[in-house]
């Protein structure tokens, strides 16, 4: 069996920023992978540990910069990695879900994986789409939001059984004909730190550098139709009353709030 | 091509919130466009469902009584379907976990673009969307450059729909392709039960990632005793086995309607919000000034809780 996950590299904002145009400044960023694929490569390794013969292939849309967090995938346990990048996409419409669709299409259709685990969500840009977008554009069955898979039954050709998270704590509970798409959702597992051995062994992993080109597409196919046209900081809305002093200072006004509320009380 | 439709959500036989906040939405963006709003239901009662919809400002409402409860099989080829039949020039889903779980294949099929998670439409000769990022520190605009598409809403960000329309209901007739239906939705879940119901709690000292480490949380637990409060949580510290499912506030996990609800470390994403956002008082304790939370907060710490907490417990104490 060959499992595919997508794995994307996200920014995260440090706590103090500034906007320059259409992004966040880029002294302002840290990259990380991505929390919900974190789960999605986790749920994959587990499945090829217990399984016989289960490959796991990364696949990412990133700059180089990116290999750093492919390798953390590679280190935990991935057998190897494809990673797609293009001059045409470093200018592409990153919000556009049509795009990364046609590219992992492309992808599915050279490595025929049997089973496809992708994040809820990318911490990001928080589009929650590419999963079900790309089950749909190859004919795959799919699930969004899973946060139980039986193991077990997809290993002895079951299918997937998956509960699919819902609202005010209520799980869906469905059987999912492969090929599928699933889209992980955090706290399914628990995923592993790498160890120095796997961080080791990453090194030595392949990482496929693939264009546009190589997978029979041209610049046409990453032309999008959503097109980011402002970024600002949201106007606070905030009438919070905010204490001001050290931290002795602070919590004493909040306590007095606290008690005047009755918290405490004998 | 003028028309909006909306699909509505619901589930073991209720029309969920955003039923009604979607067609508002619609309502909002059909007056933009100049067209008419249809509303979908899909699968269930659909009939009485239609009933509950059928709301001021409503002009059709298009029922497809085919399956029991949410199917996305069903849905991805009824929601297609009805949009090919409607020509509409946007269609809008809602971003719940159905939501998710349908409408990017609904794009996908209709060929149209997709914007998901909106928190509010403006239509000035073409679509475009305000949209967060990077967990709501930023906000932007998403302009849709097709004449039309498919948009989720976020729950919450338009007010229900109200009064009684007078909408042409009728059954869309479509012939679902059961060999295309291949997930089954063999039942349902409630998770839960555990030592407390956190619900119940009229002070909740609530602790979320910032607390970095598991050891950490009897801080948390100590400030609780100290305070007479009930410790519940954000989604990472449950997902980290720190703390049981029960404990866990927001949209998948509880609802809670505290009198006093201290979050500590907490950011104030907005699936935790959908669960405490109720709360009478809410305080944050968090080093981040732009932190959503503190958008909702009555009162605020700008601190680190290693510092403030302790102090805290000593006033308490
Ligand atoms: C479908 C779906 C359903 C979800 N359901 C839920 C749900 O039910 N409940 C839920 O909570 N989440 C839910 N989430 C996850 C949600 O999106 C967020 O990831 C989560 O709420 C973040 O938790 P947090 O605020 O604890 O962590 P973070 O967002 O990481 O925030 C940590 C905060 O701690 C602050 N901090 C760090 N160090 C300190 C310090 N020393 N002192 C003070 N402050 C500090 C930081 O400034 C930051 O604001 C869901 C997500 C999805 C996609």
């Amino acid at each position: 069996m060959k499992i595919l996950v997508t794995v994307k590299e996200v920014a995260e904002v440090e706590d103090d920023f500034e906007i320059e145009g259409l992004s966040v400044a880029e002294r302002f960023l840290e990259y990380d992978l991505n929390e919900w694929d974190d789960y999605a490569v986790e749920e994959a390794v587990q499945l090829q540990e217990a399984g016989d013969d289960v490959e796991v292939v990364t696949v990412t849309i990133g700059p180089e910069r990116s290999e750093e967090t492919i390798r953390m995938a590679l280190a935990k346990g991935a057998d190897r990695a494809i990673r797609v990048w293009d001059d045409a996409l470093a200018d592409a419409d990153a919000l556009d879900v049509a795009i990364r669709t046609r590219i992992l299409e492309a992808v599915v259709a050279e490595e025929e994986p049997d089973l496809i685990l992708s994040g809820v969500q990318a911490a990001d840009t928080g589009f929650g789409a590419t999963g079900v977008s790309l089950a749909d554009a190859v004919g795959f069955e799919w699930a969004a939001v899973v946060n139980s898979l039986d193991q077990d039954a997809l290993l002895a050709g079951e299918g997937a059984k998956v509960h699919r998270e819902l609202e005010g704590g209520v799980e869906e509970l469905t059987d999912v004909e492969l090929p599928a798409v699933l889209t992980i959702q955090t706290g399914i597992n628990e995923p592993r730190y790498a160890s120095l051995r796997g961080i080791r062994q990453a090194q030595r992993k392949e990482i496929a550098e693939t264009s546009l080109d190589d997978l029979g597409l041209d610049a046409s196919a990453v032309e999008g139709n959503v097109h980011l046209t402002d970024m600002y900081e949201p106007e606070s809305e905030s009438d919070a009353e905010l204490f001001e002093g050290d931290a002795g200072e602070t919590a004493s006004q909040l306590a007095t709030v606290l008690r005047e509320k009755g918290v405490g009380a004998e | 091509m003028s028309d909006v439709l909306v699909v509505a959500d619901h589930r073991r036989g209720a029309l969920r919130d955003v039923s009604y906040e979607i067609l508002t939405a619609g309502r909002e963006l059909a007056d933009e466009t100049g067209g008419d709003l249809h509303a979908a239901v899909v699968s269930g009662d659909v009939e009485s469902f239609a009933d509950d919809l059928n709301r001021e400002g409503v002009d059709a409402i298009h029922t497809v009584g085919d399956g029991a409860e949410f199917n996305h099989d069903v849905y991805a080829q009824a929601v297609t379907a009805l949009a090919d039949d409607l020509a509409p020039e946007f269609v809008l889903a809602p971003n719940s976990v159905n939501g998710l779980d349908y409408a990017p294949a609904v794009a996908n099929r209709l060929g149209l673009p997709y914007v998901s998670d909106a928190v509010g439409l403006a239509y000035d000769d073409g679509l475009v969307a305000t949209r967060e990022m990077y967990g709501s520190k930023v906000e932007t605009t998403v302009e849709v450059d097709a004449d039309s598409a498919v948009v989720s809403i976020r729950g919450g960000e338009w007010a229900a729909a109200e009064g009684t329309g007078d909408a042409e209901v009728s059954a869309f007739d479509f012939d679902l392709d059961e060999s295309a239906v291949r997930s089954t939705v063999t039942g349902f879940e409630e998770v839960g039960g555990g030592d407390v119901d956190i619900a119940d709690a009229d002070v909740l000292v609530s602790v979320g990632r910032g607390i970095e480490e598991e050891d950490n949380l009897d801080l948390i637990f100590d400030l609780a005793e100290a305070m007479d409060a009930t410790v519940s949580s954000s989604r990472p510290i449950v997902d980290n086995g720190w703390l049981p499912k029960n404990r866990q506030v927001g949209q998948s996990g509880k609802v809670v309607t505290p009198d006093v609800y201290l979050a500590v470390g907490i950011s104030g994403a907005v699936q935790h919000v959908a669960g405490m956002k109720g709360a009478d008082t809410i305080i944050a304790i968090n080093t981040d000034p732009n932190a959503p939370i503190f958008d909702i907060a009555d009162y605020g710490i700008v601190g680190d809780l290693f510092e403030v907490v302790p102090e805290l417990i000593a006033q308490f104490e």
